[in-house]
């Protein structure tokens, strides 16, 4: 296991380079010239030039991109282009933030997703199971800015609540140190996740339930709960860990709109205002953190396939 | 050999019927089966596939797939009818007094968890072991099925095992609380002939040495001729002619039973060729009125093709369902078997059968 796992590891070295490569290329992608860009429209020549000169951009392609990977394996990232600050310590605190976001999220959407689907599988053809895959759907095809505003509409605002129900309100005033704060963009985030791993989780049981193994085990004596839980859940997890495991990804990266409604300063809004700003150091930045953590949360994945069945030999 | 005799009947089966729901409506795959299964013997429930021997046995079990339904019928077992159990009820005597195992051992053992904690699960639920002495059990358990080094095994995974392992797992796991009935759908039909005969030996080993009572399910008359000590065939959901196994091979009556046999093939008499039953087991949806055996049964007269026959008992406990046996017979009959005139019977005349 430990082997595999280092040998994982440095498999992550080339994918990584080639995404080192990508984020590199953007600053070179981007039609005309990039210091131009960086300075703006009217910008003296002197200023360009000294732009240049800060990014480096006089030097060929090649010793550019060298410097740059050699740069960011020390952790140094350049500095953005706007505050001058060094990008790492712009991403350093927002990383967290997004990180507890992403996490909390994961959390709900596994929970709910996984006892709707399970109940889903079960009485599959009830009036349970059809509720819940109706809900699963409005879930999966709400925009997840439309439900978050409908949330701060319901629940922050809450014009409509009496003075009894007052406790239900949840105000973010700002990200940090209140459960109130983080409930509802959890929601938002963990409610949409939730509807996919739903109904994931709900196909790969009714799959399961109807193997040959479930007989068995109901020809053993075992009770229903534990052919559900023991017997059958455990086979079924394995098509649902790998949806957590994309899902947790998006959220560390596709999170920009949530981040925006409840005003949060998460590395989703980070990006989009270096994109909009052009701090090419900034966006090169945070895209390779979060390929990074996707890498990471990949091997995660599949370490947990092992896990759970023996029978995949990660060799 | 009569099934009439004072023999303790473990198990007796009376008039099952079990129909299963689907989108062209629903489809009867039990219709009417009776046996009786005496203790510490083995009964074969024999016929081609669809002929409803496997849902009889997961009738009797109640482990029907949820589009399946018992509608009539009664299953004694120690004077109880099964049937009227409830659904705890049932679950305290599947895997403990009655227990199964299956045609496929490929699938039939969870991947996920090992050989032996598979095992203990039965043995800790029924018999409340801890998880200690049922670890201990499952190995003896190994170990009694032929598994080497059972010790090593009792922690391996169902895909690190051969099929013949695995089915020998599958037959420790249902022995495992000691039953009183083993019902073997099937067990050595997946298995490559080899290890086929050594799973039916150690069947058999295992019930003289445990003493219990075996259903036995299978296509394969072979099979049959070597484990049973009475046979039912089925056709068509129904049970067509139930007697003892030297009655069966010697002295079959019904025209299917002789067809079946006359498709066996055999080393001690000489056989130009196999004479397959012509025709094929009628649909479900489009069930023959009559006999339904009577569109392939060389035998058949209008008699049989409108009206169906019940199954009749003989003097000595056997039974048939076949109007050939009836006084309402008047047509001729001849069926022969390796050359030999095995049914000869014109209009009133009484049944012949040649030994």
């Amino acid at each position: 296991m430990t082997k595999y796992i280092i040998r994982r590891l440095i498999q992550t070295i080339p994918v990584l380079i080639g995404v080192t490569i990508l984020v590199f290329s953007l600053m070179h992608l981007v039609p005309g010239d990039p210091a131009q860009i960086v300075a703006g429209e009217g910008a003296s020549e002197q200023t360009v030039e000294n732009i240049r000169e800060r990014l480096g951009l006089n030097e060929s392609i090649p010793v550019q991109y060298g410097r740059f990977l050699g740069n960011a394996v020390q952790g140094d990232l350049g500095s953005s282009v706007r505050s001058g600050r060094p990008v790492m310590d712009e991403i350093g605190s927002r990383f967290w933030v997004t990180v507890e976001l992403a996490f909390y999220s994961t959390i709900v959407a596994v929970f709910l997703g996984l006892i709707a689907g399970i109940v889903s599988a079960v009485r599959h053809y009830t009036l349970a199971d059809t509720s819940i895959m109706i809900v699963a759907l409005f879930g999966l095809s709400m925009p997840n800015f439309w439900f978050g505003l409908l949330l701060i509409q319901w629940f922050a605002i809450g014009n409509w609540m009496p003075e009894s129900l007052e406790f239900l309100k949840m105000r973010p005033s700002g990200w940090g140190d209140s459960w109130r704060q983080i409930i509802l963009p959890v929601l938002t985030l963990g409610t949409g996740g939730a509807a996919i791993i739903a109904r994931m989780t709900r196909s790969s049981m009714l799959e399961v339930i109807g193997q040959d193994y479930i007989r068995t085990a109901r020809a053993k004596g075992v009770s229903e709960r534990i052919v559900t839980y023991r017997h059958a859940l455990k086979n079924a997890l394995i098509p649902v860990v790998t949806v957590v495991g994309l899902e947790f990804g998006g959220f560390l990266g596709g999170a920009v709109l949530t981040e925006t409604i409840f005003a949060i300063n998460g590395m989703g809004r980070l990006t989009i205002d270096a994109i909009r700003t052009r701090d090419f150091p900034v966006v090169q930045g945070t895209v390779l953190v979060i390929s990074v953590i996707f890498v990471l949360v990949n091997l995660l994945v599949d370490i947990s396939y092992r896990l759970l069945n023996k029978r995949i030999d990660l060799n | 050999m009569s099934i009439q005799g004072t023999e303790d009947i473990i198990l007796e089966v009376k008039n099952l019927q079990t129909i299963f729901k689907t989108d062209t409506g629903d489809v009867r795959a039990v219709d009417g089966v009776s046996f009786k299964l005496p203790k510490g013997k083995t009964i074969g429930i024999v016929g081609e596939s669809g002929s409803g021997k496997s849902i009889t046995s997961l009738s009797i079990l109640q482990l029907l797939a949820s589009n399946g339904k018992i509608t009539n019928g009664e299953v004694f077992y120690k004077g109880d009818d099964l049937l009227k159990l409830t659904e705890n009820q049932m679950r305290k005597l599947r895997g403990n007094e009655i227990s199964m195992i299956f045609q496929e051992p490929m699938t039939s053992l969870n991947p996920v968890y090992t050989v032996g904690q598979q095992i203990s699960e039965a043995l800790m639920l029924h018999q409340n072991m801890s998880k200690k002495d049922a670890f201990i059990r499952s190995v003896e358990l190994l170990q009694l099925v032929g598994i080497p080094s059972p010790d090593k095994r009792v922690k391996n995974y169902p895909f690190e095992l051969s099929g013949g392992m695995r089915q020998r797992v599958m037959i420790a796991m249902s022995l495992a609380c000691d039953p009183e009935i083993l019902v073997a759908d099937e067990p050595t039909t997946a298995l490559d002939v080899t290890i086929q005969a050594q799973i039916l030996e150690l069947i058999k080993e295992l019930q003289d040495r445990l003493g219990m009572s075996v259903i036995f399910i299978t296509h394969d008359l072979g099979v049959v001729a070597e484990t049973c000590d009475y046979v039912a065939v089925m056709y068509a959901g129904q049970v067509v002619e139930y007697s003892d196994i030297r009655t069966l091979f010697h002295q079959p009556k019904l025209p299917y039973t002789i067809g079946l046999l006359k498709s066996l093939p055999r080393h001690d008499i000489e056989q130009d060729k196999l004479e397959p039953i012509k025709g094929n087991v009628p649909s479900p949806h489009e069930m023959p009125v009559g006999c339904r055996f009577s569109p392939r049964c060389p035998a058949a007269t209008d008699l049989c093709r409108t009206k169906m026959p019940q199954l009749e008992t003989d003097e000595n406990g056997n039974q048939v369902r076949c109007w050939i046996y009836t006084d309402e017979w008047t047509g001729e009959a001849e069926v022969d078997i390796y050359g030999e005139t095995r049914i000869a019977k014109s209009g009133g005349a009484k049944t012949v059968l040649p030994d």
